[in-house]
């Protein structure tokens, strides 16, 4: 143990993948002795783990209706209650987590890349193509996100699919600007200009020395978006633009139990909470990386 | 000269960004499945009827001809007519947008009186319990849904604590008793020299704003946290601790005077961002406002109003961003 | 004497333990004009930034004794400390780009220096601060004082920087490296500037340099600093005759219009200079 620990930590590593390694060490160890990122981390890795084996975790179907039970307190039987139906709040919990990790991580392989793309290449190519890219982020910025997202999914139909395309369409901006402003930072340095003295094609540039300087900012900014998808897919649900009940979405999950509010506050505030606390857990993980990963943004 | 130049230049930046808004929209209109001309004349009318309709609407023209009758429409203010409350989208608008710009208004100075010290105090010490703690508060903010806290809200201060007045604009008593001036209750009802009314509409004003109030002011706080370090870390603030300065002196008059005018476009990104959360707490809180309006529309499938709606919000983020950048140009002596 | 420092040790704290920037550095200041050489990293700024107290808030400062005027500067309360900075010493840093204030006027931080010490009213002090201006040899005083830090040069930013660390009438000066993101034909002239105004007003001055030569030609007095540690005090005019390996490295690398080299000598660095005493 302490061997591979002073294999990662040595000044002189013998290899460029020691180095590299090494290195990711160092920030796991920075990143360790912060607490709120560490809860972070922790609570988003139980979410996920939740919300990959919620067939085997959940008590029950989370489809089933029993009326008999309907509203019924947290109990033995019911950890966290039923909802107006009789479905175990629990069970659909998990469930909702499914919907809504899914449609995040949908969200996030569609946009990252795009954003990355038109974002370095308008850094790098400047001129003509960044003055073009730039003024079409700048419409797409110009809505609040959850209001163009409302618009495109009322053109479309509402529904999970249509909610993750429109998400997708409005949350893209933001890492071409990110990626816009690493490049451009990168773009002037020197080894660029070495790259490109030794017949390095753009292309080339691009891809293998810009991008991958790119990552991390992205990585940090990947994270720290996720919670507002959250928030947006929840909103969508919650206006019943998003997932259909009887799916079991958490912002769908509030809109259906809204009235109970009053006499059974519960059944509202459960998938509330869970909204809350796996936005924040991704907020202070995403935070704690920053600081690890992307200093010069705090 | 420069200035006209650079000038110039917002204004068109402005221009194209309105201009590509209107093809969003437009584009989003066209790709809608229900066709808009059974939304206007209804499932089972006649196909005559249906073909007359299409013509009127210009929807047999090619779409860029559609798309440049859609922009001369815009020009002129109109924004098509909503299917559901007959009336054109802009008379809409104009009923419902007032309602709105009261509660953002509110909402944005008391987050901007509470998140902007909080944040010069935090940068002031970093690192110490009471930054932990406001970092806490505001991650807390983002990460709340804001028709979560609403509701929860609602709960709290209105059915179990009985302080705030239940949802709405204003009690029922006071239903059609002030004339509309502004739109905005509030101002209309002490306009009117109605202080009952006044006070009833500030009361149904105050738990909306706070709630709003609170979706920004993390953002709030943590732009000017961030802004303040960055300030802070420089060497100017060396000079100033050397001149003797006090310590409230360095922090207000040098540190907080080099991010004050950049925080004004934080503000305006945060005044566009409350609109969004508007659309939630007016939902919640039966606010009759714009984003009222938006949903109960979407629910409708009345996507004039929708895309109306949306256009507006747009330009209305455009407009505050060209202010925070003119204000820029106004104000701060680096770019000047 | 100005200033006694004695054992003055500044450290930051990194993950991998304390590392000292300064280790030890004993030394007086009175009436006179002081140089402190040395390279990047050497300490010279800390060391001198120490006597203010104007350090980052992440270096620990500890001293044996440090001393400004007889006040314990490392116990001294914030409000004492005001009252040395700026009144009784002054601190000229490196570049005005950095070092002015971007969105006041030069004339509002010179007269914000002089009401901050002296009181009186805001017209007494833009008064002030013109003649101040004046002082420094700005020819349109009126004119600069309403200038924001951008719209000036290099050497007139430093003569504004200048003028609003004498507006207390301090009897210190600390320059730290006034002169080194200056065009090297305003250097002389502002270094020509302090020189006239430290004798005209009988103050001390603390020079902080990179360039030997220079601090030998302008100061009675030379420290140079080594890794944290002064390896070497002289008297100017004595500098050829310095003893330390590493100061007689530096000037045998100097090139000379009178006795030129076909080749410089290359400094050669021996571990024990830095090695803990």
């Amino acid at each position: 143990m302490s061997s591979t620990r002073d294999w990662l930590l040595t000044d002189a590593p013998s290899s460029r993948r020691q180095a590299a390694w090494g290195r990711r060490y160092r920030r796991w160890l920075q990143f360790r002795t912060n607490g709120l990122a560490m809860f972070g981390l922790t609570v988003a890795v139980i979410l996920i783990l939740g919300a990959v084996f919620a067939p085997l975790l959940a008590p029950q179907n989370p489809g089933a209706q029993n009326l008999a039970m309907r509203l019924a307190p947290p109990s033995a039987q019911h950890w966290l209650g039923t909802d107006e139906l009789g479905r175990d709040l629990f069970s659909r919990l998990l469930y909702g987590g499914r919907v809504t990790l899914g449609m995040v991580v949908a969200v996030v392989i569609l946009v990252a890349p795009i954003g990355l793309l038109v974002g370095s290449v308008a850094g790098y190519a400047g001129g003509w193509a960044d003055r073009v890219l730039m003024r079409v982020t700048d419409v797409f910025l110009a809505v609040p996100q959850l209001i163009l997202a409302l618009a495109f999914v009322s053109a479309l139909k509402p529904g999970i699919t249509s909610a993750v395309i429109a998400i997708a369409l409005t949350a893209w901006p933001p890492y071409a600007r990110q990626a816009r402003a690493d490049t451009l930072t990168i773009r002037h340095s020197d080894f660029i200009a070495a790259a490109r003295l030794t017949g390095a094609s753009g292309t080339r540039i691009v891809l293998h020395h810009i991008i991958p300087l790119c990552l991390s900012s992205m990585i940090v900014r990947m994270t720290l978006s996720m919670s507002g998808i959250i928030l947006t897919a929840a909103g969508l649900g919650f206006l019943g633009m998003g997932a259909q009940p009887p799916m079991p979405e958490w912002g769908t999950m509030i809109a259906t139990s809204r009235a109970f509010i009053l006499a059974q506050w519960w059944v509202p505030a459960i998938p509330g909470i869970a909204i809350f606390v796996a936005s924040l857990a991704f907020n202070l993980l995403g935070d704690g990386l920053r600081d690890v990963l992307d200093p010069r943004q705090r | 000269m420069r200035r006209i130049k650079s000038l110039s230049e917002t204004l068109s930046s402005v221009l194209v960004t309105l201009f590509g808004l209107a093809v969003v929209t437009f584009m989003i209109g066209r790709v809608v499945p229900i066709d808009p001309t059974i939304a206007i004349v209804g499932d089972h009318a006649p196909p005559d009827v249906v073909a007359a309709a299409r013509l009127q609407l210009g929807l047999d023209k090619p779409l860029p001809v559609q798309f440049l009758i859609y922009v001369q429409h815009l020009l002129h203010g109109d924004l098509g007519r909503s299917v559901m409350s007959s009336h054109p989208v802009t008379q809409d608008i104009a009923q419902y947008f007032p309602a709105t710009v009261e509660l953002a208004t509110t909402a944005i100075i008391i987050a901007m009186l509470i998140g902007i010290p909080l944040g010069v105090l935090a940068a002031a010490r970093q690192g110490s319990r009471f930054d932990q703690l406001v970092r806490v508060i505001s991650l807390g903010g983002q990460s709340v849904p804001v028709f979560v806290l609403g509701l929860v809200a609602l709960l709290v201060f209105y059915v179990k604590l009985g302080w705030a007045p239940g949802t709405g604009q204003q009690d029922v008593l006071f239903d059609g008793t002030v004339p509309r001036v502004t739109g905005m209750l509030v101002v209309d009802a002490a306009l009117n020299g109605d202080w009952d009314a006044t006070s009833d509409a500030l009361a149904h004003l105050a738990l909306p704003a706070l709630v709003l109030a609170f979706f920004s002011l993390s953002t709030i706080t943590r732009m000017t946290r961030a802004f303040m370090l960055d300030a802070l870390g420089g060497e100017y603030i060396v000079t100033a601790r050397a001149k003797g300065l006090s310590g409230t002196r360095i922090l207000w008059r040098h540190g907080f005077g080099n991010i004050a005018v950049p925080l004004i476009t934080v503000l305006a990104l945060a005044y566009a961002g409350l609109l969004e959360g508007a659309v939630l707490t007016e939902v919640i809180f039966s606010w009759p406002g714009i984003g009222q309006y938006l949903t109960v529309s979407l629910l409708n499938a009345d996507m004039n109003a929708v895309l109306g709606a949306t256009l507006v919000i747009g330009a209305v983020y455009v407009g505050l961003n060209m202010l925070a950048d003119l204000a820029y140009r106004l104000f701060d002596p680096r770019v000047r | 004497m100005l200033v006694r420092m004695d054992n003055l040790r500044v450290g930051f704290r990194t993950p991998q333990g304390v590392s000292e920037a300064v280790r030890g550095v004993s030394l007086t200041v009175g009436q006179e004009k002081l140089g402190i050489v040395g390279e990047s990293g050497s300490g010279k700024s800390l060391t001198a930034r120490s006597i203010l107290r104007l350090l980052p808030g992440s270096a620990t400062v500890t001293a044996d004794k440090l001393e400004f005027d007889g006040i314990d500067v490392l116990s001294a309360r914030e409000g004492a400390l005001r009252r040395i900075r700026g009144k009784r010493a002054g601190l000229i840093m490196q570049d005005p780009k950095y070092s002015l204030n971007p969105v006041m006027t030069a004339g509002a931080q010179i007269a914000e220096a002089w009401r901050a010490h002296k009181g009186g009213s805001r017209r007494q002090a833009t008064k002030a601060a013109i003649d101040l201006l004046a002082q420094v040899r700005i020819r349109d005083p009126a004119r600069v004082a309403g200038l924001y830090p951008h719209e000036l040069s290099g050497g007139m930013g430093q003569r504004v920087m200048i003028a609003m660390m004498l507006a207390p009438d301090p009897e210190l000066l600390i320059a730290d490296e006034p002169t080194s993101a200056l065009d090297a034909t305003v250097q002389a002239d502002i270094l020509r500037l302090i020189e006239d105004l430290v004798a005209k007003r009988g103050m001390g001055l603390m020079l902080i340099s990179h360039d030997l030569p220079l601090v030998s030609h302008f100061c009675d007095r030379v420290l140079v600093m080594y890794a944290g540690r002064v390896v070497e005090e002289v008297k100017a005019a004595d500098l050829h005759r310095a003893k330390h390996p590493y100061t007689r490295g530096l000037l045998e690398c100097l090139p000379s219009l009178v006795k030129p080299k076909p080749q410089l000598s290359v400094l050669k660095r021996d571990p024990a200079w830095s090695a803990p005493q």
